[in-house]
């Protein structure tokens, strides 16, 4: 049971990453697409979703607390700035959905608020991850950690360039598919850097690898057929190269994962001693099985609705 | 600096200014849909009119509180780390489901509630918006059932270090939790329909769409006048019932220091003071606190000096916020009855004086809510969980200075969201309802082809 809430856990992170990632990478991209018109549908186009897909952040954090609240204890302190820091960050880049339209005479402060907000929180995520996998998050500054926080970056802003590939047409979407290339190419180099590193430096993933490699070297190998899917699909597709893009996401997610299970802090608590008393576990064993297929479904519907182009007349309450 | 005392400042910054939003948005919620629902009974565009107004209001309200809710869920972790180890087993999986039974369900329905005029039909938008207005009261009923066990813990045990639940039932439905979450619930009707009050008043003092006013002005004061007096009974209610569990906190609440074992006098008001440990300017009404604490002439009252001082909440904060709180409730239940009285002869609609009363009186819900929040929170320390959790003993061991870091970090960025929501609030406010005869066109229009085409380019003349 343990072992499904760590698959739980590691399901809604993943959630999380994918689905906050392009909106969050929007953000990121601010810096390259500094046109007004285009940044209102950059908006527009998530403006529906967005808290959305910020819940699975809450619902990652209640899983760890409740499933194991050991884990949740020794996570969080250590990691206190950089948690405390994401979250003013994705206060102000949250708020600047409501008020960016709303604004007048501010409208440039609330592009700076989702901007910046989006990149620092970006930036904290990956620093968390980076110094997380190294350290058990001991370490905090390093040069791996920072590392990690700009790979983080990277694959978000392609996540969020992809999306808007799809949402958009015309001249907006030309920008986003030029984008598509050196952000994929950043990315490859990227998850190679982290990769490798990781791998030499701690001597636990080194050693899991290199005696598993057997039935292991599809990981790197599926994700590097990802890369060059994604690659050849710009010039076909609208919506496949940001299908790829995620794909790329669930690859280096399970690549990481390989290297640590069954670690929740590496090196220091692993699942099982950090898991919760039997009786949390089975209390939540039922709604998790009703709720999550309920809660998929109607995400899913929410985007169906809301399918198709953004167009700028549109989206207004 | 202390860390404790950091780290629970923080928290209580934190909550304070996020207890606004939801407080104001479960009710909205409500509200919204019953209009909607009205409108697609009676076909009047009126309900419509209100739905449309409000519901940009509730957006900017219901945004600020996901992303401060955030914050708080992981403030558990962060900076009351042993507190999350040793009561996650229990409050985890409560919020768990709080999050999965509401949080995904409000924010699921939402964009649809928002954006999806033109998208789904209207018995389908109608739909989201319940379902919107049903999230919002579930996530008031799990974050109640978490707080509730903290006040009054049932159904757990203490092994390994960790308190573990050993009867879920027990747990969700303990002692103070089914009329703490009617009073919780009615304070947040209570408080949107002083908003829709307040701002129908202040329309109808400005010359705005007067029907529209009337109508909303209307509506929320029957509303009033049900609840508020609702509402006073409930809170005596849950008097008794912290009478008979926090005996402690009831007696901060109310000022008594020694055990009065024969008629206890209601303090109007007083100075607690509590190195002397007595009250200075005392105004009193005699009986009066045997009668509401515990329904006769000659009841008994527990004092603060049955237990030892360490042992005792913060005073003055849980006195005053006690008395701000019901003075408030008092207050409301007088203007119901008064205000729906000059009903009588069409004179609601243009007392003056009555009209700028409603107006003084719309945040009046809020801050009664704020203050009762107070009165919890800060009544129940030192304890974290009533007797068993101490708050001092649970803190983070982090460096102080992180902690003055992100406090001062949390308090500029709150006061800038505080800033920007009641900037756009007015905005909005200030925009006044949408065109009737605009809104009329648009419910015929809405089967006619190329109507989504004209309305939303309407809708981009206004900037929308």
């Amino acid at each position: 049971m343990e072992l499904f809430y760590f698959l739980l856990l590691g399901f809604a992170i993943l959630m999380y990453v994918v689905l906050d990632g392009f909106d969050l990478g929007l953000g990121i991209l601010y810096p390259a697409l500094p046109e007004q018109h285009d940044r209102d549908m950059m908006m527009r186009s998530v403006s529906h979703v967005w808290d959305g897909n910020e819940t699975w952040l809450v619902f990652g954090g209640v899983i760890l607390m409740g499933a194991f609240p050991a884990a949740y204890a020794t996570l969080l302190p250590t990691l206190y700035l950089p948690i405390c820091l994401m979250l003013i960050s994705l206060i102000f880049r949250g708020i600047a959905f409501e008020y960016r339209f709303k604004a007048t005479s501010s409208r440039q402060w609330w592009d700076l608020a989702f901007g910046l907000g989006s990149s620092v929180a970006a930036f904290c995520q990956g620093l968390m991850l980076g110094s997380l996998v190294q350290s058990g998050g001991e370490q905090l500054l390093t040069p791996f950690s920072i590392l990690t926080a700009f790979a983080v970056m990277a694959g978000y802003a392609l996540l969020g360039a992809t999306y808007l590939v799809v949402k958009t047409s015309g001249a907006l979407q030309d920008k986003a598919k030029r984008l598509v290339k050196p952000l994929l190419a950043l990315v490859i180099i990227a998850m190679v850097a982290v990769s490798l590193w990781n791998f030499l430096a701690v001597p636990s993933v080194h050693t899991r690898w290199m005696s598993n490699i057997g039935w292991l070297w599809p990981i790197p190998f599926i994700t590097a057929v990802i890369a060059f899917a994604l690659f050849k699909s710009l010039k076909h597709s609208e919506v496949a190269p940001f299908y790829c893009a995620v794909a790329l996401f669930v690859m280096g997610f399970i690549g990481l994962v390989v290297g640590l299970f069954p670690y929740l802090v590496p090196g220091r608590l692993s699942l099982f001693d950090a898991a919760a008393p039997r009786q949390s576990l089975t209390f939540l064993l039922p709604g998790v099985l009703i709720f999550v297929p309920i809660i998929l479904a109607y995400t899913l519907w929410g985007y169906r609705i809301f399918r198709g182009k953004v167009h700028d007349f549109e989206e207004g309450y | 600096m202390d860390v404790a005392l950091l780290s629970r400042l923080q928290f209580a910054w934190t909550v304070s200014l996020h207890i606004l939003f939801p407080t104001m948005t479960i009710g909205l919620a409500v509200l919204i849909a019953t209009w909607e629902g009205l409108w697609l009974k009676t076909r009047d565009p009126r309900y419509l009119q209100l739905a449309k107004f409000w519901i940009k209001p509730f957006a900017i309200t219901f945004g600020s509180g996901v992303v401060t809710g955030i914050v708080l869920s992981y403030e558990f972790g962060t900076n009351f780390s042993e507190f999350s180890h040793i009561v996650g087993p229990v409050l985890g999986p409560l919020m768990t489901y709080e999050v999965m039974t509401a949080f995904f369900l409000e924010a699921g329905f939402l964009g649809v509630m928002l954006f999806g005029w033109q998208r789904v039909g209207e018995k389908l938008h109608f739909f989201a918006t319940v379902v919107v207005a049903i999230g919002t009261v579930l996530s008031a009923f799990w974050i109640l059932a978490a707080n509730s066990w903290m006040q009054t813990p049932a159904g757990y045990a203490f092994e390994g270090g960790q308190y573990v639940p050993v009867d879920w039932f027990k747990v969700i439905f303990n002692p103070s939790f089914p009329i703490r979450l009617v009073h919780m619930l009615l304070a947040t009707f209570l408080t949107a329909n002083f908003l829709v009050a307040g701002i129908s008043a202040w329309f109808l003092l400005k010359g705005y769409d007067r029907e529209f006013a009337k109508r909303g002005l209307s509506l929320s004061l029957w509303f009033i006048l049900i609840l508020a007096p609702l509402q006073a009974f409930v809170g005596d209610e849950h008097g008794l019932e912290v009478k008979e569990h926090q005996p402690v906190k009831l007696a901060a609440m109310e000022g008594i220091w020694d055990k009065v074992e024969h008629s206890p006098a209601l303090r109007l008001f007083a100075i607690p003071d509590e190195k002397t440990e007595t009250n200075h300017l005392e105004v009193k009404i005699p009986y009066l606190a045997s009668i509401i604490l515990t329904h006769s002439l000659h009841g008994e009252v527990q004092g603060l000096k049955s237990v030892p001082a360490q042992d005792r909440p913060p005073l003055l904060p849980v006195f005053f916020a006690f008395r701000v709180m019901v003075g408030l409730g008092v207050l409301m239940v007088l203007v119901a009855f008064f205000a729906n009285w000059q009903r009588r002869g069409a004179r609601l609609y243009e007392n003056k004086w009555l009209l700028k009363l409603l107006v003084l009186m719309t945040p009046a819900g809020l801050i009664a809510t704020v203050a009762g929040w107070w009165v919890v929170e800060i009544g129940r320390q030192p304890w974290l969980v009533y007797g068993l959790v101490r708050t001092e003993q649970v803190v983070s061991k982090l460096p102080a200075e992180r902690v003055a870091i992100s406090f001062a970090l949390f308090v500029v960025t709150y006061l800038a969201l505080l800033t920007a929501f009641l900037h756009f609030y007015r905005k909005l406010v200030r925009k006044g309802p949408p065109d009737m005869a605009k809104l009329e066109s648009q419910v015929i229009g809405m089967k006619a082809p190329g109507y989504a085409l004209n309305w939303v380019r309407e809708l981009k003349k206004e900037g929308f």
